[in-house]
């Protein structure tokens, strides 16, 4: 690809293709990287098709942290950004008694994306440009009996984040931090979302790439998440404790 | 358990839905579930693609291939007709038939083998496709078109979902030169008029009447013909010129909640077709429109279908033969005049060469299209509209059913056989069902 391009990690997921869509709408080439490269190879055709910018597929698994050297070391060029949206909810109950379920949560929403995103961050800081776009969740901004697992590896994955801003800055490299709240995905099908607080894949990317494009560090999609987690959060233990959330 | 309709509000039903979305996980569901049906966007009216379980194929939605040339495009099935004209007219292609809404699926289209205002020149959507990759009830991918199996290819155009789940499809597109449509509107004082109108308007790319089913004695059939061309270049002005594709589209209103049963009445349906007649030009008035104004006027009002109340609308739907329409159609209007129970959606078309689908709905002659709301004096209504309709050796359309007893549908429907001999080839103990089918012995 000779223009500029962004590679997605754990391209499969929803917010994921539709965010690329935003950015290929505005020219960038893309990269979909994932598990399911039949799949990922239809998406990259469609990505194409629908907004006329170039995008190809390729298989990246982010639970295999020894061969991610490999798998960057073979981009060329490098891209000039990296949306990081592998997850994987898993099932609470089960990740309770059973911790190789619970290995899995942990190793997908966060060893994974450490693993990629740390090979990723030293090439940026080398050559001092790029953005990275990590999507964590509210789940991870305060633990809650319905999914502490996840919501445990995805605080791991805000406060790495976190630092990583912290360490970029200086070499000019934005990291972004994506707290979605309840979206309608293929995640979260099944369950019984709350309409009126439940965002659509395309409201989710649409504030992703404001964020990006006015340089904010945090955002929460849909934006009243940032208040209903901050009230969240002040609840004294004592009383969060006794509440069954 | 969801508790699902689709446009009509009209039979609700209480089932599960699942989303599939690779081929492993689409097989994964059909083996849990033998006796399911695909769905799309709900916007047939009644009750097909409703049951106990259903398969929403709107997550495999992706645009596969375009060969610029041939314009053939190779979608998944669950790409609305919205989607391929926000991407593809502005590169100059529009989809071959559109219906009355943006809001299909290419699957759903395929399956009810819908009908456009071009369908007197050319025919149905089914045959604009030219292959189809279908997931049988028995579990097998079959790739299916005019020149290959074309037994089930024409069995699936119209067959409701009956013989599986639709994949891919790759229909061919036509090409335009801008997003907006020469219309000419012009009324017309009775059915013997408006009937003129049509015979005159064949060579017409598009054409259309909106009908007063509530006008009796000789105004009986008065109506507003529209018939439509896609503009070229020269027919632009200026400034629409130097952007042919790119309309300003207006924006959307929203029926925000369903109005109360009693807002339709005798008396404000009266006065809504009186003024829509009344404003309607005398003599031919020529405009240009986008395409949105032209073919999908009713999209810009989301949830329109609220406006009928909680109870929802049946939408009757019949088409009459040639030789039979006139009279045929002045007794469908003089017993929905009678009745009293009429609708401002009341839509004529007159119909072109039937296709090969053995489900497939239009013959040639006139259709007629009626919105009731849902109560029991309209239910008495419409077996006298059943009556008429068969008296007269027409049918009607399974897209807008929600109610016709099976012997109105096989009387109406003579190819059933061929249909049947299909769908035991490919889905041997009958079980891929919906509500619609069970009830007209289709399955």
């Amino acid at each position: 690809m000779s223009e500029p391009w962004i590679l997605i990690l754990g391209a499969s997921s929803d917010i994921a293709k539709a965010t690329a869509r935003r950015f290929a709408a505005r020219g960038y080439a893309h990269c979909l990287a994932g598990r399911n490269l039949a799949e990922l190879e239809k998406d990259a055709a469609d990505l194409q098709l629908r907004t006329g910018a170039p995008a190809r597929a390729v298989a990246f698994d982010a639970g295999d942290f020894a061969s991610h050297a490999a798998f960057y070391a073979a981009l060329d060029p490098k891209p000039v950004g990296v949306v990081c949206a592998v997850g994987y909810l898993g099932d609470q109950g089960k990740a309770q008694s059973d911790f190789e379920e619970a290995r899995q949560v942990m190793a997908a929403n966060y060893l994974g994306c450490v693993s990629a995103l740390n090979l990723i961050a030293d090439d940026f800081e080398r050559r001092g440009e790029g953005f990275i776009i990590g999507i964590s969740s509210v789940a991870g901004d305060r633990g809650r009996m319905s999914n502490y697992l996840y919501g445990s590896a995805k605080a791991g994955f805000t406060a790495y984040l976190s630092g990583l801003r912290n360490r970029l800055w200086r070499a000019g490299v934005a990291v972004i931090t994506v707290k979605p709240g309840f979206v309608a995905t293929r995640m979260t099908e099944g369950m019984d979302l709350p309409p009126m607080l439940t965002a659509s894949p395309e409201q989710a990317a649409r504030d992703i790439e404001r964020a990006w494009r006015r340089g904010r560090s945090v955002v929460y999609t849909r934006w009243f998440w940032r208040w209903i987690m901050l009230a969240i959060r002040c609840l004294p233990e004592f009383l969060f404790k006794r509440l069954k959330l | 358990m969801a508790r699902v309709v689709n446009w009509g509000n009209y039979p609700a039903v209480d089932g599960e839905i699942r989303g599939f979305s690779g081929d492993a996980d689409l097989a994964r569901a059909m083996a849990d579930w033998p006796d399911a049906i695909a769905r799309g966007l709900g916007r047939s009216y009644g009750d097909a693609s409703l049951g106990p379980r259903m398969l929403d194929a709107r997550r495999r939605r992706r645009f596969l291939a375009f060969d610029e040339g041939a314009g053939e495009l190779t979608c998944e099935a669950g790409a609305s007709l919205a989607e391929i004209l926000e991407t593809f007219t502005p590169r100059g292609w529009f989809p071959p038939v559109v219906p009355g809404t943006k809001f299909v699926t290419v699957g759903g289209a395929v399956a009810a083998d819908i009908h456009g205002k071009n369908h007197h020149k050319d025919g149905s959507f089914g045959g604009h496709v030219r292959a189809l990759r279908l997931a049988t009830a028995a579990g097998e991918t079959r790739c299916c078109g005019p020149d290959q199996d074309d037994g089930l290819f024409w069995a699936t155009c119209g067959g409701m979902g009956l013989t599986g789940v639709i994949l891919e499809t790759t229909l061919r597109l036509k090409p335009v030169q801008s997003a907006y449509i020469v219309q000419d509107v012009e009324r017309a004082r009775d059915l013997d008029e408006i009937m003129d109108r049509f015979a005159a308007a064949q060579d017409a790319a598009y054409s259309v009447a909106w009908i007063d089913c509530l006008a009796r004695g000789a105004r009986q059939g008065r109506s507003v013909m529209i018939t439509g061309e896609h503009a070229t270049l020269d027919q632009l002005d200026e400034g629409r010129r130097r952007r042919p594709f790119h309309p300003k589209l207006r924006r959307d209103l929203s029926a925000p909640f369903h109005l109360p049963g009693f807002t339709l009445n005798r008396w404000t349906v009266k006065a809504f077709n009186a003024c829509y007649y009344g404003l309607a030009p005398r003599r031919k008035k020529r405009t240009v429109v986008d395409y949105d104004r032209f073919f999908f006027p009713l999209d810009s009002v989301h949830h329109w279908n609220r406006i009928y109340g909680r109870r929802g609308f049946i939408q009757y739907q019949c088409a009459l033969p040639l030789a039979e329409s006139r009279r045929g159609l002045a007794a469908l209007l003089s017993a929905i005049a009678a009745a009293g129970e009429g609708s401002f959606l009341a839509v004529l078309k007159l119909f072109g060469k039937p296709g090969p689908g053995p489900l497939s709905f239009p013959i040639e002659g006139y259709t007629l299209a009626l919105d009731f709301p849902v109560k029991p004096s309209v239910m008495k209504l419409l077996d006298a509209l059943d009556r008429i309709t068969l008296d007269h050796g027409g049918r009607l359309y399974l897209a807008k059913d929600a109610r016709m007893p099976a012997e109105v549908f096989t009387a109406g429907y003579d190819r059933l056989a061929e249909f049947a001999e299909v769908k035991a080839a490919v889905d041997a103990g009958g079980r891929w069902s919906s509500r619609q089918s069970k009830r007209l012995g289709l399955s």
